[in-house]
């Protein structure tokens, strides 16, 4: 038993997989927290597609793929959030139709002209095999990126997560707070693409964030959970993909449900009070009011 | 009343690409200034807001502010996710601005929060959730997050909106207070009653300035109706003016 357990640590490509997948883990689980509280979930899935067609693409246009899928991530991610922004009706339909054309746009040029990279397969669900040194330190280098700015700039991150009205005219620059974190989140997407899968990685974005918010109401304890519970679960998922022969991602997800599941039923309605409207902005105070100080 | 201005507007006309929400309108806040604009919703008080703060620019007119004026805001409260995951000591402290790299708070920042909470009498909310407040107690806070950043000047949009009577009166009355202490003071509000008992000057305002005065000269039924397009009656109370509905003054049998 403890033979068949141990197995897959025998093999170097599995161990690669294991810290590749808490160090997307990790950054996934960070990132979410922004992502989540300023309702942006849908931004994330939408991008992890958009980054799909210029990955098939930036090879065909003769550039290294990391530089023009990161191009073409971060362009669309200031596409998406100048649309989103701009409370527009038809945002969420034009997001749609951005993300989605560029994602058929992958497809099309990954089945027209084939990979030089990652199978098709992987980079839409996610693989265990192939993970090299370089997607270590590219996943390493994105990290160590969004810890770096979130730790920095974290107040300024928090005010114009919670009130950016007001923190525009209190000297915090909300359009460059959103313009990094559209970075941040590129960067992320790119780096964990082929550990997670395209159709995935929305997932991992928001799971670990929302079941942290069921457990706490602080948001620097959200920050650290998160990060920890998507490092923790993306490890247990890439194990479980080596035993189960399940794409990495796809595991990677189940677990961060399961994870979701049993905490949803340890904190009953108190969690599920604190996790619904957790992006919400525009919603009447849900008070319970204690004496007024006089 | 011959404090200089720290903002004028002069013959501002401003719009969103439509028609204009505010024509011609001439405003000026001195720096003792507690003034009350009135007017129904989309009448131009939150525009002109915006214009004060600095984040929308007139199509016509000119808006002056004095060199380094510091100017505070506080948004409405049914703007705010109230289930975010912060408590009422890092809402405050979210205003400070920092150059530090390492994001927890200084013991000199921890006793400047510590102290503006105290001189709003919500010290000892400091590490509940914002979530657990009262109305009057949310808008303490966002008073308190204000007043960090050590303004000559408060906007706030419509601060007595949602919340009862007795909250009314609670946070004009500070308002009052802080007003005594030196801070110029400008609110919005479509809601009349209370008003002339706490703000010397009120501007009626619909697009254009429909009256500015003292509450005596502005609640009146003529300017009222200008305003908000229908009659309203205005009785005397305590030599205060206080609106009241057409209907209710029917039914109580009093004289308009």
């Amino acid at each position: 038993m403890i033979d068949l357990l141990l197995e897959p640590f025998q093999y170097e490509f599995v161990v690669r997989g294991i810290i590749a997948a808490v160090l997307a883990g990790a950054l996934c689980g960070l990132l979410g927290v922004f992502i989540t509280l300023r309702g942006m979930s849908y931004i994330g899935h939408g991008l992890s597609h958009a980054v799909f067609g210029g990955y098939a693409a930036a090879p065909l246009l003769g550039l290294p793929i990391l530089l023009g899928a990161g191009a073409w991530g971060l362009g669309s991610a200031l596409l998406i959030n100048a649309v989103a922004r701009s409370r527009r009706i038809g945002a969420d339909a034009a997001i749609g139709v951005v993300t989605t054309a560029s994602f058929a746009l992958g497809v099309a040029l990954l089945t027209r002209f084939g990979t030089k990279g990652p199978s098709f397969d992987a980079l839409l669900f996610g693989s265990i095999n192939g993970v090299a040194n370089d997607d270590l330190w590219l996943l390493l280098g994105a990290l160590v990126f969004a810890a770096g700015t979130f730790t920095v700039l974290y107040r300024a991150f928090l005010f114009s997560t919670f009130d950016p009205e007001v923190a525009n005219v209190s000297g915090v620059s909300v359009r460059r707070m959103d313009a990094l974190l559209m970075l941040v989140l590129s960067v992320s997407i790119l780096a964990t693409l082929q550990i997670i899968g395209v159709t995935l990685v929305a997932a991992t974005l928001v799971i670990p964030a929302v079941v942290v918010r069921m457990l706490t109401d602080s948001f620097s304890r959200m920050l650290w959970t998160s990060t920890a519970l998507g490092a923790v679960t993306g490890a247990c998922g890439m194990y479980a993909s080596y035993h189960l022969q399940i794409p990495s991602g796809t595991t990677i997800v189940l677990v961060n449900a399961l994870v979701f599941v049993l905490v949803l039923m340890a904190t009953g309605p108190r969690g599920l009070r604190r996790a619904a409207g957790m992006d919400d902005h525009a919603d009447v105070p849900a008070v319970t009011p204690v004496a007024a100080v006089r | 009343m011959t404090a200089p201005p720290l903002v004028s507007l002069s013959h501002v006309t401003f719009g969103y690409g439509g028609a204009p929400v505010l024509r011609d309108v001439d405003h000026v806040v001195a720096a003792n200034a507690f003034t009350g604009i009135v007017g129904p919703s989309g009448s131009g008080k939150t525009s002109l807001l915006r214009l004060l703060l600095g984040t929308e620019k007139p199509q016509r007119g000119t808006v002056t502010r004095a060199p380094g004026v510091a100017v505070s805001y506080v948004p409405q409260l049914e703007t705010v996710n109230w289930n975010f995951p912060v408590t009422v000591g890092e809402c405050v402290l979210m205003a400070r601005k920092t150059r530090r790299l390492l994001p927890w708070a200084t013991q000199e920042e921890k006793t400047e929060v510590a102290e503006v909470l105290e001189r709003l009498g919500i010290a000892e909310l400091r590490s509940r959730h914002i979530r657990e407040l009262s109305g009057g107690q949310q808008q303490r806070m966002f008073i308190a997050r204000a007043l960090l950043r050590r303004p000559q000047l408060l906007l706030m949009d419509e601060p007595t909106s949602g919340v009862d009577v007795a909250t009314r009166h609670e946070v004009l009355h500070l308002l009052d207070e802080l007003n005594q202490g030196g801070l110029a003071i400008l609110l919005t509000t479509h809601d009349l009653n209370g008003m002339a008992a706490h703000l010397p000057h009120l501007v009626a305002l619909n697009t254009r300035v429909i009256a500015s005065g003292s509450p005596q000269d502005v609640i009146v039924p003529d300017v009222l109706e200008r305003t908000f397009g229908a009659r309203m009656e205005v009785l005397q109370h305590l030599g205060m003016p206080v609106v009241v509905d057409s209907s209710s003054v029917g039914q109580l049998g009093v004289a308009g």
